[in-house]
């Protein structure tokens, strides 16, 4: 069971997003997500219901993953942050730890210099969240919910779309 | 890397196609999206270029039901097949949970679909996966075409772990839900342990 990433502390993920809504509050962003580096989503701030959460995630992942190649052909180890720059809308991407992906998207509302501002507060909070997660993770018993699935319980899943 | 929420109830897997330029992983996934109910899929993004070759991935979430009260959501993901793109294939493998193996059955494809998958096996090894062990399915695609090459042979020369293996022509449907169905299995029953 080591290729899982599990997120079983709901205790911890309801701390995310609150500090996911207090950076979108603070710097008056449009939304906040938070992401692991392979684009699945770990929570996002309110109201983004809106957004494409899905897709977003994969294409930002990708997007940190191609810079994070570009970067070791420079030499470098990675670019921590990525700023995309559009008419009206903007995206504002960070690393956490090297772990998980931090993004905010805003408008002219609000300025760069603030969402780096906020984003640099958020990252040590999210930082120090990650830790707490970690050690909890090593702790904890996890209920395994594979253990007794049977071919009929994966059969089941695919009575829905397809054929 | 299979990512569980607990505080949301979901599963989500990442299921990559991966084989030799044209050999038909975009049109996998585009059949799936165009028979799959909207309900249950996401957007299909492809980054793609002005020929439609796939340029850095195509991309498409599908749930599907529930397993021990989990929503249980796949994430497939297709690699650029053209040599050069050798970089990108690195990058989407991260993270994978199982492969699809896309081999084209045109006798003149054979040597494409064996360096293909020397290169799968090698882009794996980098992110520490092993292709003996990971979960695979091969999926031989195009046989309504001449010349193509027996199973027989393509069963030899690609399916030395001896994992279940679909005939296709993925633009028309066939095999493709039986791939998907295998792959998804072959995860699950990993994550089993």
């Amino acid at each position: 069971m080591d290729n899982l990433f599990w997120f079983s502390d709901e205790g911890i993920l309801s701390k995310f997003e609150s500090e996911l809504d207090r950076l979108k509050i603070e710097s008056n962003a449009k939304a906040t997500f938070l992401i692991d580096k392979n684009g699945q989503l770990i929570g996002s701030s309110k109201n983004t219901e809106s957004y494409d959460k899905t897709s977003i995630g994969a294409l930002v992942a990708g997007n940190v993953a191609a810079t994070g190649g570009l970067a070791n052909l420079l030499g470098e180890k990675e670019f921590s942050i990525l700023f995309h720059e559009g008419e009206n809308e903007h995206v504002h991407i960070s690393l956490v730890s090297g772990k998980l992906i931090l993004v905010v998207i805003f408008d002219e509302s609000t300025s760069l210099g603030l969402i780096r501002l906020r984003v640099k507060k958020s990252l040590k909070v999210f930082e120090r969240l990650l830790i707490e997660l970690e050690k909890n993770a090593t702790q904890g018993d996890k209920e395994n919910i594979f253990s007794d699935i049977t071919e009929d319980d994966i059969d089941n899943l695919f009575d829905i779309g397809g054929k | 890397m299979s990512f569980i929420n607990y505080s949301t109830r979901e599963i989500n897997c990442k299921i990559v196609y991966y084989g030799p330029g044209l050999c038909g992983k975009t049109a996998n996934l585009q059949y799936i999206y165009d028979k799959t109910d909207p309900n249950l899929k996401g957007k299909m993004i492809s980054l793609a270029t002005e020929t439609d070759r796939t340029l850095f991935f195509d991309f498409m979430p599908l749930k599907l039901g529930e397993i021990k009260g989990f929503k249980v959501r796949f994430h497939l993901y297709t690699v650029p097949g053209q040599v050069f793109y050798d970089a990108s294939r690195k990058l989407i493998l991260k993270g994978a949970d199982g492969v699809v193996f896309v081999a084209d059955s045109q006798v003149d494809r054979m040597d494409a679909n064996l360096d293909s998958f020397d290169n799968l096996r090698d882009n794996l090894q980098e992110h520490g996966y092993d292709l003996d062990t990971i979960p695979l399915v091969l999926q031989y695609n195009k046989r309504d075409l001449p010349d193509i090459v027996p199973v027989k042979e393509l069963e030899e020369a690609l399916n030395y772990r001896n994992v279940k293996s679909f005939e296709a022509v993925a633009i028309k449907g066939v095999g493709v839900f039986e791939t998907l169905k295998q792959i998804a299995k072959e995860i699950i029953i990993k994550l089993k342990g």
